[in-house]
């Protein structure tokens, strides 16, 4: 493989999404969120009703376009008309968009979400897909091709401009102006601790030691987290393409990928695309009629959180268990075997095609003054719009939220916004407008992490939030560090009796105490962090917690040791529903003798609340 | 060598560069208390008792694992740093069964010392010891996890130091434990006794089964001397209580050739000394039977008859088989009793057996 | 050991050959595994058995026992052959070389092959890895020696090492390692029929002047002596008339025991001096209660001929006394006296007599051993030897040539039995079959087999069995085990009840006289 090769697969690929007269392009979201939502079926029901109704045209799969909520999406493109996006296609609904919109040019709009003009006249009443509110306030550098290419075709790849920007590097860059592009650019490590990426780069480059290594670290173990994960299934040459320009940037030859084998379908196409790199000589020996030569190895985590911290992770692809070890020495110095390692994560490694093709002066137009270009985010919990976004750094907490989150489901009240996952801080409404930036986040508490954000609304218990946040981390402690292990585990005790209803005066100043000692003396980032949740709720929520101990009271409702159902005499007129419903039979009474609630055998579920006829409204929560 | 000049507790310290704060204190004469260290194992950082405060670093760091750099301002003993050492000990107490009085470690024990040192009185969590049954599988190492502080030395030890690769850190969080293969016990497992676990494990957590109940550690006399086992000569050390040897130990600080490490032979293959069977009195035969005889009468026999076979039939008549076992000095008296007293060369041992 | 156990740690290519290092010698062992895991050292194992250092080799060659020579020398074929010889330090520092070139001519990969049963290619690996080597150590135990041409072995191995210039240098060598802790010693100390301390021959009229002088006698015996097995057969033919045994226990640890047993109840006189009545003391007219190790005060000398000192940390029972006090009341009372207040005045005394051993005094070895040679007070000792030059000047290369084995497995006798130690037992088993962790941990004889060769028998993991030789029988418990491969069984030779050695063969090494312990022929049969 040549450039000018690369090139002609580029001008021969290009019409790969361009749709001739007569014939129709069904593209269907397959990325792990669409599949679960049923895409298969969906995708099979087109590809067996086209055959069936001799519909001309094909059936394309594509990533994850982040509107996980409306999985699963279907775009029909055809020509000289808009492309039309549906939301929500099961097998049925297909079977009518096969027979109206394909078979006779009808879009079904009470189904349709949205359109690309696509050279077509736009649609009246349909909105277009650039103006829906959960995308105006993105920019996608990262997520720029998901939901747009086949992942599994590299020359849909090739033909987005894929692997022109390793091109560039290595024929008309040297590695020094690599490494200086990507410092230029502002890229910082989007796994967590925002390292700036060049500055590794360097390090490792200058670093004595051979061989030198790559490791991409996929071990994305934030519950409720799936950026990286959507990036590996929806463009997985994206990351090998930033792989191998980090290759050639530190002088390694090689690399592995550690990702997490609950991932399969991020594994199937990662093993599909390195193939096909090897295939079109991309990945190899002597890359691009270079002597540049590299090789890219999977390596499949066993789900333990406390891989995605480096030293951890260099431990179980060697085999070890995963645990972390003190740095210094850092991974750039010896790392993997103890050589010299140059670790980044998914979306970092994502980030570097685009910055090459496009300049650093471009990508460090987004962003703020210490946080250059976007930041992918999952966007998850009491939210309207839950998904995956790539907003520009600087964005305000209160605008992913609310104008492309959508406000709060049910249209309730905001508590709380935790980002960072497991070990971030929980922000408060007052900090909203906290632009999203390494620094801001981390005044306020909290970290920026991988990019996990879980939104909270009124009817949640802050201190159970930072109870369940430490079930995870001290859970998922590896054991080795004192003060992780033991003092997340007495931490938990602590909130555990707080929200039993059994907290002590004291307890709140010693689970300060614990967490401040956590956070400073723990060996790896897992317990220098895992405090945050604990630290935020006692700084912006003291007085939930505190009304836990002090008047045995859940102000949310939520802490079942601390709540009673009850039935109001007056307003009980024995209709028996909550009786009937009662999963334990707690509830006591007969026809025309108004009921009762017996607290001893009630375990809180709250269905009496729920079943009780609203004309009623007896069944009240104390 | 490259030498670094820091700043330890107000004192100007100079040490070689690569070295690790921990080293540098320790050359200085500054005490940083240590747990899961271990000058005969890889640096792991783990426990976090000997962490300082570094000016200019946001959290503690561990002494033992940072590298001294030039002009670093370290502060070992800081109200920060303390509470945090307490707090690691605290945590450690309360982690598990570390009951002193009935504990066979009592007075040979790390957690005790440093507690002690940290000033704690009380057990300032509540006591939530695992449960663990005690592992008997055996009858060298008694393993208790109830005391175990999951400092890692013994995963080390095994490792890294007697490369058996017996055991390491099983599950995860506060289920963390070191385990075995499937978790089994050390009898069931792939374990060859080397006990180097043993050796280094800072509290009651590995014992040696024999030694129970046998005597106090304080009451215990070192005698270092050389295993009778194989041709390495490993350095050792006879724990002597009331005339009885009830363990043996060794320390890497001996050097060569074995630098602390022993095997299963060396270490729990002693008690042979003390068997009833040994031979107290010189024996001599009778028919078919030895009765006791006092060493004047066995030795004036011996004398007697091999003059006799002497004068009889040569000195080549007699031969002697010295020992691989015996010590230098008596192989060579050995020889030259056959050689200058007796006549003859004859003389051999079992060197090619 | 050439050199030095701390410098195995070092090597960059490990060739273990007859050593089951892991059991017999486990400190070493860890060395070994050190080296490869934690410095990625090149471990190269040739072994018949599988043993437990396979698992950390970059290759295992398990040869058929017995031709150990033909691999050897294949080795050094596939070296000469592609030149990767250490040119220079053969030109400068050996002589011979042109005959050792002729000798192995013959023994290309194939013929090789044919007679070890080692794939040509992986010897031909073995070659290059072992040859490339800036610094290659070679360790080897009695799998090498104790054959009938065990002395050839070694010196198959020697011109292996001087070939590419492995001897005198640090972190390489030949490296045989020793079974008993001071069976170096023993050597060492004259405990061998033709010299006196030191290796001063005692043919050389010279050296028995000396030593005539120093013991203040004025002759000694001029003619070497017997060496033990030729003792057993002096018992037999009724030359050898009274014997003194001290620790020693042949009625376990000598071949063809039915052989020992009948020449020691020949002799008119037998003592025995053990801290056990051991099965030899049982037929001896009087029996001397020594002490054990913990109980003395003295000297070992380990494998890497490190001299350390033995200290008493108890007394002996009961009336029991330190071996060297009762060797020198014996002498006293047949007319030399011996009156030596301490071990070190003993040591004093070999080192005025013994050149190699000439800077060793108690005070020097208090805390650290010396290895020697040490001739002076401010010798540092030696960790290496032939460093400039080898004790005759320049290395001599010894051309051997693979002879088949005296006995070999025929019909009658189909399977190999090689015998040797387990890691829990040592010896003739008096001191570890009286431990309790030991015992615990292997209670009973167990011949090792292979699933293979168990399948074909018949016999399940844990029956017992009958194995059976041309000179005996016993019973074990038969142990399938991959360790074993197919067509040789294993019998540890600790055990009184299962006595391997009731099943060897008396052949020696004719230089040596070693028996041929690794290689004779049995059957094996459900009990």
């Amino acid at each position: 493989m040549t450039v000018d090769e690369l090139k002609r697969i580029k001008e021969r690929a290009r019409t790969f999404d361009k749709v001739e007269a007569g014939e129709v392009h069904v593209v269907v979201g397959m990325n792990t969120c669409g599949i679960a939502s049923g895409a298969r079926e969906t995708m099979h029901a087109f590809q067996e009703g086209m055959k069936r109704l001799g519909i001309k045209g094909r059936v394309f799969q594509t990533g994850c376009i982040g509107m996980c909520f409306e999985e699963p999406l279907v775009d029909i493109i055809e020509a000289h008309k808009p492309r039309i996006t549906y939301r929500h296609v099961d097998g049925a609904k297909a079977e009518r968009i096969l027979e109206e919109h394909l078979s006779e040019g009808k879009v079904v709009m009470e189904w349709a979400m949205a359109q690309f003009p696509n050279g077509g006249k736009p649609l009246e009443g349909l909105p277009l897909y650039s103006e829906l509110p959960y995308n105006s306030k993105q920019k996608k550098i990262v997520l720029r091709k998901c939901g747009f290419i086949d992942p599994e075709d590299i020359e849909q790849y090739i033909a987005t401009d894929g692997y022109f920007a390793l091109a560039k590097a290595l024929k008309e860059m040297t590695p020094e102006e690599v490494i200086s592009e990507i410092i230029a650019s502002g890229l910082r490590g989007r796994g967590g601790a925002g390292f700036p990426t060049g500055l590794k780069w360097k390090a490792t480059r200058e670093a004595k030691g051979s061989p030198k290594y790559v490791v991409c670290n996929g071990d994305e173990g934030d519950p409720g987290a799936f950026m990286d994960r959507s990036v590996l299934e929806g463009d997985p040459h994206a990351v090998l393409e930033g792989m191998l320009i980090a290759g050639y940037a530190i002088g390694a030859k090689e690399a592995y990928i550690y990702v997490r084998a609950e991932y399969p379908v991020a594994v199937k196409r990662l093993q599909k695309a390195i193939a096909q790199a090897k295939k079109y000589g991309l990945l190899g020996d002597g890359i691009l009629g270079t002597d540049f030569s590299f090789d890219i190895k999977i390596k499949m985590g066993a789900g333990a959180f406390v891989c995605g911290e480096e030293t951890a992770l260099l431990a179980s692809i060697e085999g070890k268990r995963g645990m972390p070890r003190p740095r210094p020495p850092f991974p750039a110095q010896s790392g993997l075997w103890g050589k010299p390692t140059n670790i980044n994560n998914v979306e970092t490694f994502a980030n570097v095609p685009a910055i090459l093709l496009n300049g650093a002066s471009w990508y460090s137009s987004f962003g703020t003054e210490n946080s250059k270009g976007t930041k992918v985010f999952c966007i998850t919990g009491k939210v309207k719009n839950s998904g995956l976004i790539e907003v520009p750094m600087g964005i305000t907490l209160r605008e992913v939220i609310f104008d492309i989150g959508g406000g709060i489901l049910q249209d309730r009240g905001f508590k709380a916004v935790q980002t960072g996952g497991p070990s971030g801080g929980v922000l408060p409404e007052s900090l909203l407008d906290l632009p999203v930036d390494y620094q801001e986040l981390s005044k306020a508490g909290s970290i920026m992490g991988s990019g996990g954000l879980v939104v909270m609304d009124e009817a949640t218990c802050m201190a159970d939030v930072a109870r369940y946040f430490l079930t995870f981390t001290q859970s998922e402690s590896c054991g080795k560090c004192t003060p992780c292990r033991e003092g997340l585990q007495r931490m938990y005790q602590i909130l555990d009796r707080i929200c039993q209803g059994n907290g002590r005066p004291g307890d709140i100043e010693d689970l300060e105490e614990l967490a401040r000692s956590v956070k400073d003396a723990s060996l790896c980032g897992l317990g220098q962090t895992a405090p945050n949740p604990v630290l935020t709720v006692l700084r912006y929520f003291r007085e939930e917690v505190e009304a836990h101990i002090r008047e045995r009271r859940c102000p949310a409702g939520v802490c079942v040791a601390l709540i009673r159902y009850e039935i109001d005499p007056e307003k009980c007129k024995a209709c028996g529903i909550c009786r009937k419903k009662c999963p334990v039979g707690a509830v006591e009474g007969a026809p025309k003798v108004v009921h009762r609630i017996l607290q001893d055998k009630c375990i809180k579920c709250g269905t009496c609340l729920e079943v009780c006829p609203p004309k009623f409204s007896a069944v009240r929560k104390v | 060598m490259d030498t670094v000049r820091l700043v330890i507790d107000g004192k100007e310290v100079t040490t070689a560069a690569g070295n690790t704060i921990l080293m540098a204190a320790r050359q200085a004469k500054i005490h940083i208390p240590t747990l899961c260290y271990h000058p005969r194992l890889p640096v792991s950082g783990a426990c976090r008792v000997c962490v300082v405060e570094v000016e200019g670093r946001p959290a503690l760091v561990a002494s033992c694992a940072m590298p001294v750099a030039e002009g670093m301002v370290v502060h070992t003993k800081t109200e920060r740093v303390l509470r945090a050492r307490r707090l690691v000990v605290d945590l450690l107490l309360a982690s598990g069964d570390h009951n002193c009085l009935l504990c066979q470690s009592n007075g040979s024990c790390e957690l005790q010392d440093l507690a002690y040192e940290l000033g704690i009185e009380s057990f300032r969590f509540p006591v939530d010891s695992p449960g663990y049954p005690k592992d008997t599988s055996n009858a060298m190492i008694e393993r208790d996890l109830n005391k175990c502080i999951l400092c890692g030395r013994c995963v080390r030890a095994c490792n890294e130091v007697q490369v058996n690769e017996v055991i390491d850190f099983g599950y995860r969080g506060g289920k963390a434990k070191i385990v075995t293969a499937w978790d089994l016990p050390y009898g069931e497992s792939e374990c060859v006794f080397c006990g180097e676990c043993v050796s280094v494990c800072p509290t009651g957590a590995l014992t040696e089964r024999q030694a129970k109940f046998k005597a106090r550690p304080w009451k215990l006399q070192k005698v270092r001397t050389t295993c009778a086992y194989c041709g390495v000569g490993c350095q050792l050390e006879l724990n002597v209580a009331e005339g009885q040897v009830v363990k043996v130990t060794s320390d890497y600080r001996y050097g060569p050739p074995n630098f602390g490490s022993l095997c299963v032979k060396g270490r729990f293959g002693y008690d042979f000394i003390h068997h009833p069977e040994r031979l107290k009195t010189p024996l001599v035969r009778e028919k078919d039977s030895f009765r006791e005889a006092s060493w004047d009468e066995a030795l004036e026999l011996v004398a007697k008859k091999f003059s006799e076979i002497r004068s009889r039939y040569g000195a080549d008549a007699l031969a002697g088989l010295t020992s691989a076992k015996c010590t230098n000095e008596e192989n060579y008296l050995f020889q030259k009793f056959f050689r200058a007293v007796l006549g003859t060369n004859n003389v051999d041992h079992c060197a090619r057996l | 050991m050439t050199n030095s156990i701390s410098e195995i740690e070092r090597a960059d290519v490990i060739l273990v050959t007859g050593s089951n290092t892991t059991e017999m010698h486990p400190v070493i062992g860890s060395f070994v595994k050190r080296a490869v895991r934690q410095r990625g050292a090149k471990l190269i194992v040739v072994d018949p058995r599988r043993i437990p250092l396979v698992n950390y080799a970059d290759l295992w060659l398990a040869p058929k026992p017995g031709t150990d020579i033909a691999w050897i020398n294949g080795m050094i074929h596939v070296i000469l052959e592609e030149g990767l010889e250490d040119k220079q330090y053969i030109q400068e520092r050996t002589e011979g070389f042109e005959a050792l070139k002729e000798c192995v001519e013959a023994y290309t990969p194939e013929r090789v092959e044919k007679i070890t049963g080692i794939p040509s290619e992986l010897l031909i690996e073995a070659a290059r890895i072992y040859a490339k080597a800036p610094a290659a150590s070679i360790l080897y135990a009695m799998g090498i020696t104790q054959h009938t041409k065990g002395t050839d072995n070694v010196k198959a191995l020697a011109n292996l090492a001087m070939c590419c210039g492995n001897v005198g240098i640090a972190n390489a060598g030949v490296n045989p390692l020793r079974g008993q802790n001071n069976v170096q010693g023993a050597c060492d100390m004259g405990g061998l029929p033709n010299v006196f301390s030191g290796y001063q021959p005692v043919g050389d009229p010279q050296v028995r002047e000396k030593m005539a002088k120093a013991w203040g006698v004025s002759r000694l015996p001029e003619g070497p002596g017997l060496t033990l097995m030729e003792m057993i057969q002096g018992a037999l033919d009724g030359k050898i008339k009274g014997m003194f045994i001290m620790g020693e226990n042949p009625m376990i640890s000598d071949p063809d025991l039915h052989h020992v047993e009948e020449a020691l109840r020949r002799l008119d006189f037998l003592v025995v001096q053990d801290i056990f009545l051991t099965e030899t003391g049982r037929l001896a007219h009087v029996v001397l209660p020594g002490a054990s190790f913990a109980e003395k005060d003295g000297t070992f000398t380990n494998t890497e001929r490190r001299v350390q000192r033995v200290r008493k940390a108890v007394d002996p029972p009961g009336q029991a006394r330190q071996d060297w006090e009762i060797i020198c009341d014996l002498s006293s009372r047949m007319g030399m006296a011996m009156s030596y207040e301490s071990p070190e005045e003993i040591m004093e005394e070999i080192r005025a007599v013994t050149p190699s051993y000439g800077g060793i005094t108690y005070s020097r070895i208090e805390k650290v051993g010396l290895q020697w040679p040490c001739p002076t007070l401010d010798h540092p000792g030696t960790p290496f030897l032939h460093k400039d030059r080898f004790t005759r000047g320049r290395g001599l290369f010894h051309p051997v040539e693979y002879r088949p084995e005296p006995e070999e497995p025929d019909e009658e006798f189909p399977l190999y039995l090689s015998t040797g130690r387990i890691l829990y037992h040592y010896h003739g088993g008096s001191m570890t079959r009286r431990s309790v962790g030991l015992v615990e941990r292997a209670p009973a004889c167990e011949v090792e087999i292979s699933p293979e060769d168990a399948e074909k028998l018949g016999i399940g993991d844990g029956n017992r069995v009958r194995i059976r030789s041309r000179r005996g029988q016993i019973e074990a418990v038969a142990r399938v085990t991959d360790k074993a491969v197919e067509g040789t069984v294993f019998v540890p030779f600790h055990f009184a009840e299962a006595a391997a050695n009731l099943l060897t063969h008396s052949h020696l090494d004719p230089i040596s006289k070693i028996p041929g312990y690794k290689v004779c022929a049995v059957r094996v049969e459900p009990a």
